[in-house]
């Protein structure tokens, strides 16, 4: 993949070095912790450096994580953590980018860059921490919020049919779609590391629940469930298996073979040869 | 008679008529003879047919603006031209060329007493096999104007890639129709010199180039698309990357991404773009990562009209970015200046870690000039980076304001880039004292600027001073050209920071100031008001787009205030 991983040899690095010292803004109990957590792990596991990887993120809780890594990371405005991610991936192949969103960020503000990065298909990895809440500004509806879901923006509910970021990830041409629970940390590292493996876009839709404002979702934990089947590589299987399934199936459930995106072998000329153009 | 130093013609025609093309090659006939020149265009809103024209200045002596009226207007047709009747000024000299077999031409056009001369445009062309009115009227053209026949057939042989001979031969019994017309007297050209045959959006591309750009995102928009267009395949040629964004939002966020990445990077886009884009700036702003953003204006509010140009999005480049928000804001003020503005833009933003906005318009982008060779400035400025070690400080209190900038691959050296407010390391804080340190700092980077002379070009002497930017300064010129006693032009290219101590300097003496610009309610005037300490008198002459100002305007304007 021309990514830089350690030299044979080299002393592997653990989790913790790639968890930096600042104290996290989230609630206690919130899932995005095990998400870092899985996300370190992740990297521990795959033996890269922490300065090889960036991790670039929006606006919200879960795009808080950047800089609770030792990697280097990029946390922009709100729902345009992709398209920063694709200008440095494309300027910078070598580096490993992983993008962390939430569901607002993501799927939101942020949803037109989640169709088209998906069907660029460039080398990244999406993780997208979904609560079907806003928690930053205290609890609004989502995009992937259950229609009768109470709150003061939206008093008895939205009434809107929630969002299904896997089909759509799917129909826009993601190449690797996985479902993890923040409440399985090694579970979600091993998921997020297979996903940084597989060429192309890869997202992770991880269950990460939000306390304080959905503590029903402590539930989630009996609720999730392994895939009962391994992935598959044929989009029309995966789109029935994607839209039928209970939306607690966590596992890889499809795994494409496009190629990734790539630039053209870069020319050599030099910038003074281009002005022959111009001469009259 | 004296003998003319530039003559000023228009080809009209409905869309698909070829203008543009015949255009083009007129110029390179012009350019082929030894002349200056320059082309503009103006057409309406359609996508294929409609209505064009072609707006074509020849002259022994270099410059971008356009003159008082033209001399010649042909048309191949008058389907909807008169729409353009304002933008095709004529006097009572004037000649009106059109195709008997279009009709009579509209009284729009005759009403200003020019004569009419019909040339059987169609008929001629029908003549020839596999040639169109297009060819004869540009043989008429460069007849009239007496270029030779050489330089008309090897501007053709340049151009045409199918139909060459037909072409040539239509072209060929234009130039020979001419002799039946009465000819314009252009004085011989100047001495050969090395020159460029460019537009101001290439220009704008290559001065990108230059500058060390190596990575664009590109959304399309009127009259931006072809600086983008000319810089995919060059940026291939030198290894750089050019990516389509999905939309403005997009391109300016993978602009700061791949610039975060270490490579200088560029976008270009027009008014409604640069609104989408504002948010983004402040977060180069605050993350501190080089960008530029090239607009080239069109009129607005909103969509405004598209295709034509306007100097109104100043306020908005200026101001519009939500906070204290210091960037640096630059406007070419010649079609060449496009380059070194642009060129000169990457660099600052390299230098000071800021984003920078060129200002450039419709009317310098998309205009096709015979230029001196521009002198080509040193090497491109490299960025402040840092090596990595301990304690590492992305956001240090430096006292330039700018601090090194880790490359994501350097080891010992992460941090988080980061909009949020922060502390030296990049930790968010939302302490008042790091607040503060940290606006200081950014500021700090733009009051420290040294932009030398680039920062205007002051030209003349004397206690009348006319202060504009942009493309406004071509024809500004002019007019000092032809009687600018006792006048000293301004044209500002460094509009932010903005530079109060030079200006002073430049108007020191001046009892009249007469600010010059192209939109309705004078925001260079404002922003001026500002800024600056005007001196004396102070007077504004603008006026909304498309229609570009005529050096006989600022004449005039000048001559009503009793000082030129």
């Amino acid at each position: 993949m021309g990514q830089r991983v350690n030299a044979p040899g080299a002393p592997m690095l653990a989790p913790k070095d790639f968890k930096s010292d600042y104290k996290p803004v989230w609630c206690p109990g919130c899932g995005d912790y095990s998400v870092l957590s899985a996300i370190t792990k992740a990297l521990a596991m795959l033996a890269l450096k922490p300065e090889n990887v960036a991790v670039v993120s929006g606006i919200g809780c879960s795009s808080r994580i950047p800089a609770y890594t030792t990697c280097y990371g990029f946390h922009g405005v709100h729902g345009r953590a992709l398209p920063v991610a694709t200008g440095l991936k494309a300027a910078r192949p070598d580096l490993t980018v992983l993008v962390a969103s939430g569901d607002g960020d993501g799927y939101s503000i942020g949803g037109n860059h989640f169709l088209h990065a998906c069907r660029r298909n460039l080398d990244l990895t999406y993780i997208v921490m979904d609560n079907h809440v806003y928690g930053m500004t205290k609890g609004q509806p989502s995009p992937t919020t259950e229609p009768d879901w109470s709150s003061k923006l939206a008093p008895g509910g939205t009434g809107l049919r929630e969002f299904h970021p896997l089909v759509i990830a799917l129909a826009s041409g993601a190449n690797f779609i996985a479902r993890a629970y923040s409440g399985d940390p090694n579970g979600c590292a091993a998921l997020i590391a297979e996903a940084v493996r597989h060429p192309g876009f890869s997202f992770v839709e991880v269950l990460s629940p939000c306390v304080t404002f959905r503590p029903e979702q402590r539930e989630w934990k009996t609720m999730v469930h392994p895939a009962p089947v391994a992935a598959t590589d044929d989009p029309g299987r995966a789109a029935r298996r994607l839209m039928t399934d209970d939306g607690f199936n966590v596992g890889v459930l499809y795994k494409g073979k496009r190629p990734a995106y790539a630039r053209a072998n870069g020319g050599n000329q030099t910038v003074e040869a281009l002005a022959c153009q111009f001469r009259a | 008679m004296d003998a003319l130093g530039s003559v000023s013609v228009a080809l009209a025609g409905s869309g698909g008529a070829g203008v543009m093309t015949a255009g083009n090659m007129l110029l390179e006939a012009a350019s082929h003879a030894g002349y200056y020149g320059l082309m503009t265009r103006t057409s309406g809103p359609q996508i294929r047919g409609g209505e064009a024209a072609a707006m074509l200045r020849i002259s022994t002596f270099p410059g971008d603006g356009q003159d008082d009226a033209f001399h010649v207007l042909a048309a191949i047709d008058w389907q909807n031209v008169a729409r353009f009747a304002a933008e095709l000024p004529l006097a009572p000299a004037s000649l009106i060329l059109g195709d008997p077999a279009a009709g009579e031409p509209p009284e729009v056009f005759t009403k200003s007493g020019a004569r009419y001369a019909p040339v059987p445009l169609k008929v001629t062309a029908a003549e020839i096999a596999g040639a169109w009115p297009n060819m004869v009227a540009l043989g008429v053209l460069a007849g009239i104007i007496g270029l030779p026949a050489a330089s008309l057939e090897a501007a053709a042989r340049k151009a045409m890639k199918k139909g060459l001979e037909p072409g040539i031969a239509a072209a060929q019994r234009g130039y020979a129709l001419a002799a039946q017309l009465p000819a314009l007297r252009l004085a011989p050209p100047p001495a050969r010199s090395d020159r460029w045959l460019i537009t101001g959006n290439e220009a704008a591309g290559y001065g990108a180039l230059r500058g060390g750009v190596r990575f664009v995102a590109a959304y399309p928009i009127t009259p931006a698309t072809e600086l983008l267009e000319y810089l995919a395949p060059a940026l291939a040629k030198v290894g750089g990357t050019l990516v389509q964004a999905e939309d403005e939002l997009a391109s300016i966020n993978m602009a700061l991404g791949a610039s975060y990445g270490g490579v200088p990077s560029l976008t270009a886009t027009s008014g409604p773009g640069l609104s989408l884009m504002i948010e983004s700036l402040g977060l180069g702003v605050a993350a501190e990562v080089p960008v530029v953003v090239v607009d080239v204006m069109r009129t607005g509010p909103s969509t405004g009209i598209a295709t034509k140009s306007e100097q109104a999005d100043l306020g908005t480049a200026l101001y519009g970015l939500h906070g204290d928000a210091p960037h640096v804001v630059v406007a070419p003020n010649s079609l060449e200046d496009c380059l070194a503005a642009t060129e000169w833009a990457v660099g600052l933003a390299e230098a000071l870690q800021v984003p920078a906005i060129v200002l450039s318009d419709q009317y310098l982008g998309q205009a096709r000039g015979v230029v001196d060779a521009p002198a080509l400035g040193s090497a491109a400025v490299a960025r402040l980076t840092a090596q990595g070690g301990e304690g590492y400080r992305r956001y240090a209190l430096t006292p330039a304001g700018v601090s090194p900038m880790a490359i994501p691959g350097t080891p010992g050296a992460t941090y988080t880039a980061d909009g949020l407010e922060h502390n030296e390391r990049g930790t968010p804080s939302s302490q008042a004292s790091d607040h503060a340190a940290q606006m200081d700092k950014r500021a700090r980077k733009l009051a420290q600027l040294d932009p030398g002379e680039a920062w205007a070009s002051v030209e003349g002497e004397g206690d009348t001073a006319l202060v504009t930017f942009g493309s406004c300064t071509g024809p500004a010129r002019e007019a000092l050209a032809r009687n600018g006693k006792g006048v000293k032009l301004v044209s500002l290219r460094l509009l932010a920071p903005a530079q109060p101590e030079r200006l002073k300097k430049a108007l020191a003496g001046v009892k009249r100031v007469l600010v010059l610009e192209q939109n309705h309610s004078g925001q260079f005037l404002r922003y001026l008001r500002a800024e600056y300490d005007l001196p004396g008198e102070v007077k504004s002459l603008r006026r909304p787009g498309p229609l570009p100002f005529r050096p006989a305007e600022i004449q005039h304007a000048l001559a009503q205030w009793g000082s030129a």
